[in-house]
């Protein structure tokens, strides 16, 4: 936290509170706090800086935001949930887990929206603000009363709480500034330090008046003395032992843009779309310091455009978008493949079709990115699972982007982009960037693409070059460059490119598998579910089940030896977020059951049966489901233990 | 022209330009297609400056006139349908140093790319457009395109077309920040190569619409406009496009007009009968776009790594 010193305006020094610590605190594991409110309360603020102070604590961590449809839902309704769940644990968090431990409600109505959404469980304890027991409209005050009856049949653990009557008494409008009293709350409640609460407080404000900070400091300081005297509930997660290593905490969309900055990237061409434009506003705010610049064009097209016109000039550009953005920059995606522009293409994924779900997650478009552009179109895909490779596969992307002189597209999703996780922090290294670009003179014996053969790898030559002038072209072409539409030519191209990828595979090598090199049944994912997945295969293996799962970062080309992996295992499924037909559905036969979209693919690569699992109910999955599920397939299997 | 400057040096020497160097592959235009005059006239403008070949970028997106790159020596960028300004702007955007044409139709700027159009105008970074509008889809065979006449009969109409033809002048007079508007026909040479150099001297977007001739397609509409130029209006103007004297005397009509003048540009270019040749607007002041998108081109590595560092620790816990 000291590192931040140099950045943090104005530090509030005056303000000091002394803390009377708690008494004895329970020991935890783990435990998953929510916060609910309705829309513009600030709980996602209150979650992520409850996160960041757990992360200091030595923390694992990982938060997923609960966001409502619209900017201003009414309030006081199911619809207008919102929110942030907090997993904090001794070890590190990769998912979101099962059901939350604890939450803090603004209202009751947003809590029976979560209630409905299967976030609790029995036992789940409910703090719950008390205001509306004596709101001056009558409706209101039964509302209220006859939702206390509802939670507790659920068999919730409700407390109900002060919040807005104990905020008064520091601040006229509480609106603003209760969520900074539960963060108070929370830090007595997990016994974290108050002191890196008020920092954090500083560390947000910091462009704020000198009186909001410390207005805010002390709503954050009479909510951890509340929680004292009026909550019973005092726990301890214990942190692992500080590390030497400098970590940071961050959610994928930021880790997205920072990587674009550490990969050398100099132009971020966009248009805003959910979930992916976050991003792009944090570009927006730091781009400058590496040199960057945001463009926000017309439209998706000419986003990918823009970013093409660079990269075609030498300076390889970014675009970052989600499913119908994908599907507007198709066709430019497709000239890109065809005449070799190296590109790098961020898709933070979201549930489709058309508009869809744009603030929940989905992996829906990986058959899109692999198959979306008209012919044959072959380009390399790449899947980070998790923040820390949001961040470092971007300067992955751009080196296979310009070595094999092709787009690369990025899959990440809305859990990846919203979900916080601590890391340890890169080290960065000029290395990272791109090279100036090359404007020495080019050799006019060498044919604009003069591939080689074997690999269909080409030099290029870039504008300004004096003896590289050639036209790039979207129609079939010859080495040279120039338009041809005979038979040989068209075929060359596609092979050349085609070839490409084979050339890449050959530099990768097979995926880790976690858990047994052989058993019963192998799990197989891509993305965000990587933790989810690995947890549950966990609480299996404990039980003596001979499950292992592997993770593919590779989408195109796929990553070699798969085929063999997959026979070590008597039986082999993806777990995906995109549709697939349930088997037992009506209709649904051997014949016209439709595979998951990984599953698909990977059924075509090995020519094995691979099953699948797979929902589209916008949620990340939960371990505890995927525990059932990969149960139950393995009790199906003949002969498995 | 030629060069025969003080510091004459073998170098200079060395890289003098012929017409042949400015020079890509044979054109395949049908023989009288006005395309081949404007390309004639750009390799002129090129060799007149002795631009680099290297440094000029020819942009475009598909159709007839798009092909354009192609006959060019330098570099081109023959891209998709509608799409050649967004990659144009692209191009620009960090590369400040590269001379950026772009060859667009009537189709592909008013049409499919008619959102490009309003933008990189808007954007207004250093960049030369030239519209080829035949009025017609060439490419595709005939079919109605935005400037399309009214009752003519295309393969998509063929009982005419049914709407009256948009006027690209007022559209693209009315987007703010435009900075420089001028219309000429492709059969007057002299009259071509002022404006299009003109065009590429001003700094900014440079919008230039040619009234092209397609014998196969639309052969009379630029017929009745070659035997009766009576319905053409030369504006002239010190900070006009110049007037060659040979040239003068072909038109009937000429009106003194201050391309200053946005308001009498509107006049000018809404009167559909007298069809104005020249400059209509220019505005140097204009915002360039081009200006802010370089913002950070020459920061070092280690400038770089040190503002990678600081955004990073950012989030430091
Ligand atoms: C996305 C897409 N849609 C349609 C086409 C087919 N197409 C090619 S050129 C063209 C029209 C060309 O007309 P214009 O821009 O006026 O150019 P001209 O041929 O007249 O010079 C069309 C419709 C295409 N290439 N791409
Ligand atoms: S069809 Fe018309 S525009 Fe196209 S090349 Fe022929 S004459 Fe020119
Ligand atoms: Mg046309």
């Amino acid at each position: 936290m000291l590192n931040q010193t140099d950045l943090t305006t104005p530090q509030p020094a005056s303000l000091s509170y002394e803390f009377v610590p708690g008494g004895e605190a329970e020991p935890l594991d783990e435990h998953i706090v929510e916060i609910v409110s309705d829309s513009g309360e600030g709980a996602q603020k209150c979650g992520q800086l409850f996160g960041a102070i757990s992360a200091q604590m030595g923390n694992g961590v990982w938060t997923v935001e609960i966001i409502p449809a619209e900017i201003q839902p009414p309030a006081r309704t199911p619809e207008g949930a919102s929110g942030i769940r907090v997993r904090v644990g001794s070890r590190l968090m990769t998912n979101m887990g099962n059901e939350a431990d604890l939450v803090i409600a603004f209202n009751e109505q947003v809590l029976l929206s979560r209630i409905a959404a299967g976030a609790y469980k029995e036992g789940t304890i409910v703090l719950l603000d008390d205001m509306w027991a004596s709101d001056p409209l009558e409706e209101i005050r039964e509302a209220y009363a006859s939702a206390l009856e509802y939670i507790k049949s659920r068999g919730l653990i409700l407390h109900e709480v002060s919040i807005q009557q104990e905020c008064l008494k520091v601040i006229p409008d509480p609106l603003k500034g209760k969520n900074m009293f539960v963060l108070g709350m929370l830090c007595h409640i997990y016994n974290r330090d108050p002191q890196k609460g008020l920092a954090e407080i500083g560390k947000i404000f910091r462009r704020k008046k000198e009186s909001v900070i410390r207005s805010n400091q002390e709503l954050f300081a009479v909510g951890y003395d509340y929680a004292r005297e009026n909550v019973d509930y005092h726990f301890d997660i214990a942190g692992k032992a500080a590390t030497d290593k400098p970590m940071v905490v961050m959610n994928g969309n930021q880790a997205i843009g920072l990587g674009v900055m550490a990969s050398g990237m100099e132009l971020v061409s966009m248009y805003p779309i959910t979930p992916a434009t976050s991003a792009s506003h944090f570009l927006a705010d730091d781009f400058n310091l590496t040199g960057g610049f945001v463009h926000q064009a017309e439209d998706e097209i000419a986003a990918i455009g823009f970013a093409i016109g660079a990269s075609y000039a030498g300076k390889t550009a970014c675009t970052i978008t989600s499913g119908p953005g994908i599907a507007l920059k198709t066709e430019m995606i497709g000239l890109a493949v065809m005449a070799e522009i190296p590109l790098v293409i961020i898709d933070v994924q979201r549930g489709g079709p058309s508009t869809g779900l744009p603030t929940k997650v989905e992996q829906g478009d990986l058959l899109a990115s692999l198959y979306g552009a008209p012919g044959d179109s072959p380009k390399v895909i790449l899947a980070p699972a998790t923040i820390s490779e949001c961040f470092h596969f971007v300067t992955l992307a751009r080196r296979l982007a310009e070595s094999f002189r092709t787009p690369v597209l990025v899959l990440t999703d809305a859990n990846l982009a919203t979900g916080m996780q601590p890391f340890e922090r890169p080290e960065c290294d000029a290395e990272w960037f791109a090279p100036p670009i090359d404007q020495s003179d080019w050799d006019e014996s060498v044919a604009a693409f003069d591939w080689h053969d074997e690999t269909g790898l080409s030099a290029r030559p870039i504008p300004g070059m004096r003896g590289g002038e050639y036209v790039l072209t979207g129609l079939a072409h010859n080495r040279r460059s120039k338009i041809a539409y005979d038979m040989v030519s068209n075929q060359m191209g596609c092979d050349m490119r085609s070839r490409k990828l084979a050339a890449l595979a050959q530099t990768l090598i097979s995926p880790e598998i976690h858990g047994d090199q052989e058993g019963d049944l192998l799990v197989i994912g891509w993305g965000s579910t990587l933790g989810t997945i690995e947890e549950a295969v966990d609480n299996l293996r404990a039980t003596g089940k001979r499950v292992s799962s592997l993770h593919l970062r590779f989408i195109s080309p796929l990553e070699p030896g798969l085929h063999d992996i997959c026979t070590r295992f008597k039986k082999v499924m993806t777990i995906e977020m995109n549709y697939s037909d349930d088997p037992a559905a009506s209709l649904i036969s051997k014949e016209t059951r439709r595979y998951a979209q990984l599953a698909q693919v990977l059924r075509a690569h090995t020519l094995l049966d691979i099953d699948c699992w797979s929902v589209v109910q916008g949620q990340p999955l939960q371990p505890g489901n995927v525990t059932a599920i990969i149960k139950e397939r393995i009790d199906a299997i003949a002969g498995a233990k | 022209m030629f060069g025969i400057k003080s510091d004459w040096s073998l170098e200079v020497k060395d890289r003098y330009f012929t017409l042949d160097d400015y020079c890509g592959v044979e054109p395949r235009w049908c023989t009288g297609c006005g395309d081949l005059g404007i390309l004639t006239a750009m390799h002129k403008v090129c060799r007149e400056a002795q631009l680099l070949p290297e440094k000029i970028v020819s942009v475009s997106g598909i159709g007839c006139s798009s092909r354009l790159p192609h006959y060019m020596g330098t570099y081109g960028f023959h891209g998709l349908h509608g799409r050649a300004l967004p990659v144009a702007c692209g191009i620009k955007s960090r590369r400040p140093d590269l001379d950026v044409w772009v060859a667009t139709g009537d189709g592909d700027c008013f049409s499919i790319g008619a959102a490009h159009w309003v933008h990189a105008l808007r954007y207004n970074m250093d960049i030369t457009i030239i519209v080829f509008d035949n009025g017609i889809y060439g490419l595709t065979k005939k079919q109605t395109s935005p400037t399309t006449p009214e009752e003519y009969l295309t393969n998509t109409h063929p009982g005419g077309s049914l709407l009256p033809p948009l006027n690209p002048l007022t559209v693209t007079l009315g987007v703010t920040n435009v900075s420089f508007v001028a219309q000429m026909v492709d059969w007057n040479p002299p009259l071509l190569y002022e404006t299009l150099k003109a065009a590429h001297d001003h700094k900014g977007t440079s919008f230039v619409r040619i009234i092209q001739r397609c014998p196969v397609y639309m052969e009379q509409r630029s017929l009745d406009l070659q035997n009766d130029p009576a319905d053409l209006l030369l504006l002239k103007h010190d900070d006009g496009i110049p007037v060659p004297d040979t040239v003068q005397k072909m038109f009937k009509n000429q009106l003194e007009h201050n391309p200053y003048d946005l308001g009498a540009a509107f006049t000018v270019a809404a009167n559909t009968e007298k069809i104005p040749l020249g400059l209509l607007y220019r505005n140097p002041n204009a915002r360039r776009y081009d200006e802010m998108t370089r913002r950070g081109l020459n920061m070092t590595d280690e400038e770089r790594l040190k503002g990678l560092n600081e955004a990073l620790d950012k989030f430091a816990v």
